[in-house]
């Protein structure tokens, strides 16, 4: 099967606009009768089930927390990209547009992100509309801050719970549908298996996860809205349950996996504590708009923080990248700690920490202004202090007692320590313009899939594309797909292919909890963790990957062989979904490191050890690697098919923030 | 009227009724408070026994008795059944308690409290409502007033004791109860409440404080 | 690594909605530096090492924003500390050799499924009923072309830090759902966006919120005391305010 992306002909600035005019539509009456399946009630899967349901569909939506209002995007904290201008410095559409690509470093598709540049400015619109309480300036207006990657403020803001207050107002459009009728709920509830008839996604057998019973469910068209798979790592900042599932269950059916390896280490979250830690909590990437990073310039240097005087600190993001300082984009910033850290000048106990320090912008910067508007001249350090404590309080409050809460240290007092973690993914499934995967009806949206963001995602720019999906581009382009099934109707679930469906993963879950073995689940989570971690994390290696591979299949089948899952199938059995989450993990590590074993060189979040500048930077193969690779399941292996990239709007350059 | 029906149907409405009514006994007692201690001027109960009999034969005071009765009685009924009804919702009780770490005892102890005030209540209203307005042409031919009753019954340890009790329960019912009636309203403003929390406390300290020192300070003799 | 504390758990264990429940006593040697689930975390590999069931506990995003975790400790719901959710509470908020008692939300409109996990469907429903802006996506107008003053803006945000959590129907006496309501009544009915359906909206939620068996606010305030993101009872009092405007509205 050849890849067929169907970006529309025309000027990149055109595209969206004439295939928006020129889709074929589904009329009203016909739309009642059209059934969709939404799994996951993130930005994306509520935004989508919710204006599906807006515009007459029939729409079931699926999750499985115990309310949609629970999907991880709630934890997004720092904000979320448009290019509304409305700060006068020069944004635009082709900004954000550039930016995006750029901070992508090359990897994303030029009409996919140009089409979300442009919806960027409606969101912000429909958001607010929703009752969402983005953060305002005195005079009403809506107020924005920067983030990495981008030298205009175009990030639009909650405080430090921007994908909170999203999220909610998605859900909120959902449960009206729900209340209206349009919608039909299932929370906890697991998407397990595809049903594919003649090809074509047709619908899903779903978990009860209270009762343990598969469900049949019928739809004309399947939207996997299931988020990333940073899971893989063991630790990282997604949630507990955040899984692979749903997408690898597509993938098995025959949907093509787009860059896997592309993964995103965020470099700001608080670093590992012990080996009982369960995951890693982030501290957004607006903290590098007042916070500096340093390390001190003497090795294994065991002073306390604010011992150490100025001249003995080396602000290497400042000093290595001027034109960007602190706000590099983050596979940059994650690196150059790495670096640091490496060479032996981490902090803390474990010595894999940096600092991040805010002292100098609560003085010098917020202090000092709040001093003259209080017309206080030559103000004290302490006053300095006292003053500029209270502005970064309102900026970063819920953050900084986060932070405390979690270190039992004093943020306002003391740098924090940070280190990268594993944050959000880039690949993904691959989908073409439509979002629809390379199984004909299903589709996949948000962080599910791999379009938008390439090689390295900008900060505030997940909840953009999570939005953009759902809201604006799914209800549009799944007419595409939709308007040829009007004389489809509804299958029986009873249709062999339902069944066929529902008896393999009965199969596969009474295998597994048939083991009974002597590990927990969690163990071998933990253990996948650390390989993918150690070989296939910041920096990968042509040796190490290939370990990780032979590690990762011996893991897998000592798995199938050991592992312990208590209880029994028909109850409330967070250990056994757990197990199943898991096994797909198992197989996608290996998929993940095939990949980052593929691609030859380093891209964004890609780093590969043997393909770097004299100065550490990375180092791209345009030539050779200037596609998107698309992995297609077969059985125990992958084929690799290859979409090349075009860039006719923008001239790629090696990318550099000096 | 189906307007209204929302005070005794919704959960927020049955509130605000026990808020109307809860407040509208606050006046009550402000009322009576302020006639009862003129006992203070112990001149024998002259003016005291003045204004009883002015409140006694007032026909706007009369009229208002009864809405002060509908009032109670609807405080009282509603109260209860609201009571009951919310011990409903939690079947399964906790295991371990640790109420006082998050609200005073006395806000929730709303039902028992008033339970108390009506057992008092009722032998308040006996003592002397009854006998003031039902026996009103017996009082005046034997030539009895409403202090010397006042003065017989306090004689007694029993009464004062149980008088005392009953006005700690009024403080208490009242120092939640004050407040909370403008919350269930829906008032409550920065600049404002903490002025409603401080009368609130005021009210619920000096009423009860000066209702109870007259059985104490007759019992004593101090009041004759 | 700071000294392990041994601990004595009493955890709540219940088959299911329709079995009766009762305690396990358990230890667990926990380090000051974990989270509260952390600790569980081990006391399930320890229980499921030995052949047990594990403790069923809802939990997800581990920073104290989704509102999953649920557990009433010592008789408080997400535990001692003010202003954090389970997920956040850390073991050195208790001491070596403490007894701790950890039971599910109890409320008639949260049935537990299973150990310390409940259902809190009627949440969203009360959501369902009313809890949003009726707004269709390519309704909006240009996000700055209606102004809110910062304070409008601000306060609302306060409110709408709710994260579902329920903590406030498990410390309320009455089991009342009136702070979560509350609190998004008063984000919407304080922006002009929400203003339009204020009436409708706040009658039908707390019809929802009556129908499904939650109690009467008597203001004792422990819902505030214990909500983890600090909702203030305000809202409470606005809610009120809010029906009774709607209600002598003929609503």
């Amino acid at each position: 099967m050849t890849l067929e992306s169907k970006i529309p002909v025309g000027t990149v600035s055109d595209k969206w606009t004439q295939y928006k005019s020129s889709v074929p539509l589904v009329n009203p009456s016909n739309k009642r009768q059209l059934e969709i399946i939404v799994v996951g009630t993130g930005l994306a899967g509520a935004s989508a089930a919710a204006t599906l349901a807006e515009m007459g569909y029939k729409v079931k939506a699926f999750c499985f927390q115990d309310s949609p209002r629970r999907a991880h995007s709630i934890a997004a904290q720092g904000g979320i990209n448009a290019a509304k201008n409305y700060q006068n410095d020069g944004d635009s559409v082709h900004r954000l547009f550039y930016d995006t690509i750029k901070g992508g470093d090359y990897r994303a598709r030029e009409a996919n992100v140009h089409r979300l540049a442009e919806c960027s400015t409606s969101i912000i619109d429909q958001c607010v509309a929703q009752g969402v309480p983005f953060a305002r300036e005195y005079g009403g207006t809506l107020s924005n801050r920067s983030f990495g990657g981008t030298q205009v403020q175009r990030t639009f803001y909650a405080a430090g719970q921007t994908g909170q207050q999203l999220l909610l107002g998605a859900y909120s459009g959902l449960e009206r549908q729900v209340g209206l009728g349009n919608v039909k709920m299932y929370a906890r509830h697991e998407m397990v298996e595809v049903v594919k008839i003649d090809g074509k996604a047709r619908g899903i057998i779903a978990r009860d996860l209270v009762s343990g019973k598969l469900e049949r469910h019928f739809g004309h068209a399947v939207l996997l809205c299931t988020g990333g798979y940073g899971n893989v790592f063991y630790l990282s900042t997604n949630a507990m349950g955040s899984n692979v599932t749903a997408a690898w269950k597509a993938h098995k059916a025959g949907a093509y996996f787009g860059n896997p390896c592309f993964t995103q280490i965020h470099p700001t979250c608080i670093p590992v504590s012990g080996h009982y830690q369960s995951k890693l909590t982030l501290m957004s990437e607006s903290l590098r708009n007042d916070g500096r990073i340093w390390v001190p310039t003497k090795q294994n240097d065991e002073r306390h923080p604010n011992d150490i005087p100025e001249d003995e600190r080396d602000y290497y993001l400042e000093r290595r990248y001027p034109a960007f300082g602190n706000l590099v984009p983050r596979d940059i910033a994650s690196r150059a700690a790495k670096e640091r850290c490496d060479a032996g000048y981490g902090v803390g106990q474990s010595k894999m920490a940096v600092y991040l320090d805010f002292k100098y912008n609560m003085t010098q910067r917020y202090g000092r202004t709040e001093a003259s508007k209080l017309n206080i001249a030559n103000p004290d350090d302490e006053t300095l202090i006292r003053l500029g404590k209270e502005v970064v309080k309102e900026k970063y409050g819920n953050l900084f007692d986060m932070y405390k809460q979690i270190t039992d240290e004093d943020p306002y007092e003391t740098p924090m320590r940070i280190y990268p973690a594993v944050h959000y993914t880039m690949g993904g499934l691959w989908v073409d313009y439509d979002l629809m995967t390379t199984v004909p009806g299903m589709y996949a949206l948000g962080e599910a899939n791999f379009s938008d963001h390439g090689a390295n995602r900008l900060g505030a720019s997940a909840l953009m594309q999570g939005l953009a999906d759902g809201y604006f581009v799914i209800p549009i382009t799944i007419g595409n797909y939709l308007n040829k099934e009007i004389h489809t109707k509804p299958i029986s679930t009873d249709h062999e292919a339902f069944v066929a469906a529902e008896n393999a993963a009965n199969e596969r879950i009474k295998h597994l909890i048939g083991i009974q073995g002597t590990r927990s689940v969690e163990s071998y989570h933990r253990e996948l963790g650390l390989i993918m971690w150690n070989k296939c994390g910041m920096a990968r290696s042509e040796k190490g990957l290939k370990e990780a591979i032979a590690e990762i299949q011996a893991l897998r089948a000592d798995f199938y062989k050991n592992v312990r899952i208590p209880g029994s199938i028909n109850e409330f059995n967070p250990e056994l979904d757990k197990a199943g989450r898991v096994a797909d993990f198992l197989e996608l590590g290996e998929l993940m490191c095939v990949d980052a074993l593929d691609r030859n060189e380093s891209c964004g979040g890609h780093f590969r050890e043997e393909f770097q500048t004299e100065e550490g930077e990375a180092l791209r193969d345009d030539e050779n690697y200037m596609y998107v690779s698309a992995w297609e399941s077969k059985g125990d292996s992958w084929e690799l098919h290859k979409e090349e990239l075009k860039y006719e709007n923008i001239k790629i350059q090696q990318r550099s923030y000096k | 009227m189906k307007l209204f029906s929302f005070l005794f149907t919704s959960s927020i409405g049955r509130k605000v009724l026990m808020a109307v009514t809860g407040l509208s006994l606050v006046a009550f007692l402000l009322v009576h408070c302020g006639i009862n201690a003129c006992i203070f001027f112990n001149d024998g109960g002259e003016t005291f026994n003045a204004a009883a009999e002015f409140m006694a034969h007032n026909w706007l005071i009369r009229s208002a008795e009864v809405g002060l009765f509908a009032g109670l009685l609807i405080h009282i009924i509603q109260g209860l059944a609201l009571t009951f009804n919310n011990q409903t919702k939690r079947k399964e009780k906790y295991g371990a308690n640790a109420g006082n770490a998050n609200s005073k005892w006395y806000s929730r102890s709303m039902g028992i409290l008033g339970s108390l005030l009506l057992i008092f209540l009722v032998m308040h209203l006996k003592h002397f409502w009854v006998v003031s307005r039902f026996t009103d042409a017996i009082q005046e031919t034997a030539g009895s007033t409403l202090f010397d009753e006042m003065i017989i019954v306090f004689t007694d340890p029993i009464p004062v004791i149980i008088y005392v009790i009953g006005c700690l329960s009024l403080a208490y019912h009242l120092l939640h109860g004050f407040q909370s009636a403008f919350q269930s309203m829906g008032i409550n403003h920065p600049a404002y409440s903490p002025i409603i929390k401080s009368v609130g406390t005021a009210f619920s300290i000096i009423v009860p404080l000066v209702f109870a020192a007259m059985p104490i300070a007759m019992h004593l003799g101090w009041i004759k | 690594m700071s000294k392990l504390m041994k601990l004595n758990l009493k955890v709540w264990r219940q088959k299911n909605t329709q079995s009766a429940g009762n305690f396990e006593e358990y230890k667990v040697d926990a380090s000051p530096d974990m989270s509260f689930l952390e600790m569980f975390d081990v006391l399930n590999e320890q229980l499921i090492e030995t052949g047990k069931e594990p403790v069923a506990f809802d939990h997800d995003c581990r920073e104290g924003i989704c509102g999953m975790c649920s557990m009433v400790i010592d008789g408080r719901p997400h535990g001692p500390k003010q202003g954090v959710t389970t997920c956040q509470l850390h073991m050195r908020s208790f001491n070596d050799g403490d007894t701790i008692t950890v039971e599910p939300w109890r409320a008639n409109g949260f049935p537990v499924i299973k150990d310390l996990t409940v259902n809190r469907s009627a949440f969203d429903r009360i959501i369902a009923s009313g809890g949003f802006v009726s707004t269709n996506a390519g309704n909006a107008v240009d996000a700055n072309s209606i102004l809110v003053p910062k304070e409008i803006a601000d306060e609302a945000f306060e409110a709408a830090t709710c994260i579902g959590c329920g903590a406030c129907v498990s410390a309320c006496k009455n089991a009342s759902a009136m702070l979560f309501v509350g609190a998004k009544v008063t984000q919407l009915s304080m922006l002009p966006q929400g203003k339009p359906e204020r009436q409708s909206r706040v009658v039908a939620m707390v019809n929802q919120m009556d129908a499904e068996g939650f109690g009467a606010c008597t203001n004792t305030g422990a819902c505030a005391a214990e909500c983890p993101k600090q909702i203030p009872l305000s809202v409470i009092a606005t809610l009120n305010r809010e029906y009774i405007s709607a209600k002598m509205n003929g609503k």
